[in-house]
């Protein structure tokens, strides 16, 4: 906990250049703790609810909660803090995950799709505002819960529902399924389903990154946006992952989304130190910690995030607070989350958010809300019915793929596949 | 049968080999001893990967201790001052982190050479050999392929214990979308990894510590820098035709020794060295038990499921009807692997095992 380091250790310089940094060093200003972090009070004891307390009032770090930055910009400049443009964007892209991801729910008890399928309802702000920021060169590395980061990044709706239903016209031919969504295209790495599995290949990617720009002397500036879970963040992999990429300087972004469960474990529960932005400055990396069931919040600690990255400052931690209406997937019977704690999370649906924060500062008028909210089912449903009426893939399509050279047996040495030479002899398995 | 295409020009190689040979004789004062160039195994390795990287800046080294240490067994020597830190990365002792961090670098089209000081240490970073690396191809279909080698020394070494002896060539060959190779000498160590890197796929190289200090002969065919073995298929080390034995990696080297003293008794034994254990070359294994109608087979693993078990099985089920004998599989000793020299010794199968038991399939023993 920190109240066992005096609170000046934690201050000792984690060095953070660029021209926000005096910004960065307001003393930090958590959000009082009767707000959702705690989260379900059933687990938490009155001692540590005492100690958390203090550990926020008296605690300095060179870290700042964005709450109240960005209610200091608002307040300071007046002015807000997207345009019409973007904040159709923002709510076009959240009502498609919503909508796309209650038609999995649909789908999925009507027995169209099957397996394990885990929803991402009420995150939304979380993909959205880190997301829409990208360009088609970054990639974007998720879990198991990824639909909504692939239709995010640009993946088409038909062909992730074509790939739910297991078809051909899926974005991966029906051979990954619901939690393994990759796109070369849209620079979407996966899908992982171990927890924790995406977060050293997220890390690979911001390596290539930064590889291709000091060695091989190419222009790029991509970054990679690593997104995982609270319960990830007792992984190993993930204290490994933010030492290289503090020690390497990588252009990565880990975004935790905290929504406080690992299927039916509470993140109180399964965590010495529940507060997982202070993990960034243990290993030299800013942590923020940011209302993520805000978009515009999100995109504003995103924006900052992402342009230190593209600088070459190298990595940050975000912590995400936010929440999965849903259970941990369809099979989950959610007996464990309180209602209390799931009905006041509900009145902070993200989505709500964005359209009364649009209205009331005259951005857009309803109807035009109204007409996305319309345009979107329709492209939902046309993404079901396509993804009905395609085809299972072919028998021949079970061998295919295994190795990206066709039958396994190498190059030869002048760049062909060995198995093309006329006097080679395979003699493998047939089937 | 190696498509050797000594002739061809390719970026630097006229470079490449003028430095091969001032390294050469820095290196490895044997090299050149007087007729036939020998070369260690080490050499073999060290030169294979070092023409690679020149050949292909994509191609970088990331492993404990590969660069300023030059390596834990020297394999990597020279190459952080050839080729400077950026390439050469030494990694902190965090296998899973860094095994992943080479997949994501590969996934983006980069072409990782990632040591495990020994493939014991693999255990901690095998899901993301398997699951990020191996199954990506197929799970995305096709998109994204996955270019990388992990190499390092497997099996038994000399007096290590039971967590550093560890043979891995069934777990991993037992997985599709990983290719499994297991060189025996310096010929097959520069060939096989030299055609791992170029691999489009994921490459389990399995060396032996052991071997690494033994030197083999080489040709000049073999130490051209465009110079690649094909994967899956097996060589035949020594013709005969009284049994075959097929075998991989250091036991090649027993196995050969075995034929020497079995030819003092009139039997002719074929030893096959298979090079690689994912995909297997059973065409090669089947058409030699089909000439000599008895099959035995040495690995140093556990025998339970292991490679010989495979290969028994695939005999079998060909070519039932040529046998003559049953199969004779030998294997390590089903133990965790003991410290004391002499229990070692009896864990891991000699050469008067593999003589007994070929001539067991001879029927001249019991």
């Amino acid at each position: 906990m920190a109240t066992a380091f005096a609170p000046t250790k934690l201050t000792a310089t984690v060095p953070l250049h660029g021209s926000q940094e005096n910004r960065l060093l307001l003393p930090i200003r958590l959000a009082p703790p009767s707000s959702s972090f705690l989260g379900s009070t059933r687990s938490l004891t009155v001692n540590s609810l005492r100690r958390l307390n203090h550990s926020n009032a008296t605690r300095r770090s060179p870290v700042v909660a964005v709450q109240e930055v960005v209610k200091e910009k608002q307040s300071a400049n007046n002015s807000l803090l997207i345009t019409k443009e973007e904040g159709l964007e923002l709510y076009e892209d959240m009502i498609l995950g919503r909508s796309f991801e209650d038609m999995c729910a649909q789908m999925y008890y009507r027995g169209k799709m099957f397996g394990f399928v885990h929803l991402y309802n009420g995150q939304e702000a979380v993909s959205t505002g880190f997301i829409k920021l990208l360009t088609k060169s970054d990639s974007v590395v998720s879990t198991y819960r990824d639909h909504v980061h692939a239709l995010s990044k640009g993946v088409s709706a038909r062909a992730v529902m074509s790939e739910l239903f297991g078809k051909v016209t899926g974005c991966c031919r029906g051979q990954g399924g619901s939690m393994h969504m990759f796109s070369k295209e849209h620079n979407m790495l996966g899908g992982f389903a171990f927890i924790g599995e995406g977060i050293p290949v997220a890390t690979g990617a911001a390596f290539s990154s930064k590889y291709r720009r000091e060695v091989l002397k190419q222009d790029c500036e991509d970054v990679t946006v690593a997104f995982f879970g609270d319960g990830t963040c007792n992984n190993g992999q993930f204290y490994e992952c933010l030492n290289m990429a503090a020690l390497y300087k990588l252009p990565i972004i880990f975004v935790v989304e905290n929504n406080l469960w690992a299927i039916g474990m509470s993140h109180l529960r399964a965590t010495s130190d529940p507060e997982i932005w202070k993990k960034g400055p243990a290993f030299g990396m800013p942590g923020v910690h940011v209302d993520g069931m805000d978009v515009l919040k999100v995109r504003e600690v995103a924006k900052e995030a992402v342009t230190r990255a593209r600088r070459g400052e190298g990595p940050t931690l975000v912590e995400c607070e936010t929440y999965r209406f849903r259970g941990h997937s369809l099979a989950d019977p959610d007996e464990l989350r309180d209602a209390a704690e799931k009905a006041k999370y509900a009145a902070r649906d993200p989505i709500a958010a964005l359209k009364k924060y649009l209205i009331e500062n005259k951005l857009v008028k309803e109807a035009e809300l109204k007409s996305i909210e319309k345009k979107i089912d329709e492209l939902v449903e046309e993404a079901v019915e396509f993804a009905d009426a395609s085809p299972q893939p072919g028998r021949s399509q079970l061998l295919e793929n295994v190795f990206a050279d066709p039958k396994g047996f190498g190059i030869g040495p002048d760049g062909r596949y060995r198995c093309e030479d006329p006097k080679f002899t395979e003699g493998t398995a047939q089937v | 049968m190696l498509g050797i295409l000594r002739q061809r020009a390719i970026d630097g190689g006229l470079a490449a080999s003028t430095l091969r040979k001032t390294r050469f004789a820095l290196v490895s004062a044997r090299s050149y001893a007087a007729g036939a160039k020998e070369m260690t195994v080490r050499d073999a390795l060290n030169s294979a990967i070092d023409e690679e990287m020149s050949a292909d800046p994509k191609v970088f080294v990331m492993g404990e201790e590969v660069g300023q240490y030059q390596g834990a067994y020297k394999i990597t020597k020279g190459l952080l001052e050839k080729y400077g830190p950026e390439r050469v990365y030494d990694t902190p002792i965090t296998e899973a982190g860094f095994t992943g961090i080479g997949v994501g670098a590969a996934y983006a089209g980069l072409k990782p050479v990632v040591e495990f000081m020994t493939f014991n240490f693999s255990m901690q970073a095998i899901d993301h050999i398997i699951n990020s690396a191996a199954k990506s191809n197929y799970m995305s279909a096709g998109q994204i392929n996955v270019p990388i080698v992990f190499r390092g020394p497997n099996g038994a070494a000399a007096g290590v214990g039971a967590q550093h002896s560890q043979c891995y060539a069934a777990w991993y060959a037992s997985v599709p979308g990983l290719k499994v190779l297991a060189p025996y000498s310096a010929e097959d160590a520069r060939g096989l990894l030299k055609a791992a890197i170029r691999d489009p796929d994921p490459v389990v190289f399995l060396e032996n510590e052991l071997l690494y200090g033994e030197s083999f002969p080489i040709s000049e065919e073999a130490l051209d820098s465009s110079f690649c073995l094909p994967i899956g298929k097996a060589k035949i080390e020594r013709e005969g035709k009284d049994v075959t034995i097929v075998t991989f990696s250091k036991m090649v080297g027993f196995a050969l020794k075995a034929a020497e003293k079995l030819a003092e008794e009139g039997i002719s034994a074929e030893v096959i060295n298979l090079r690689s254990i994912r995909p297997l070359d059973r065409a090669t294994i089947n058409a030699s038990v089909r000439k000599t109608s008895r099959l035995v087979t040495v690995e140093e693993g556990f025998p339970q499921h292991g490679v010989c078990a495979e290969i028994c099985a695939s005999v079998v089920e060909e070519s039932f009807s040529y046998l003559d004998a049953p199969v004779e599989r030998i294997a390590g000793a089903d133990v965790p692997m003991p410290y004391a020299a002499n229990l070692e010794r009896l864990a891991l199968p000699q050469i008067e095992d593999i003589v007994r038991a070929s001539k067991r399939a001879c029927y001249r023993s019991k």
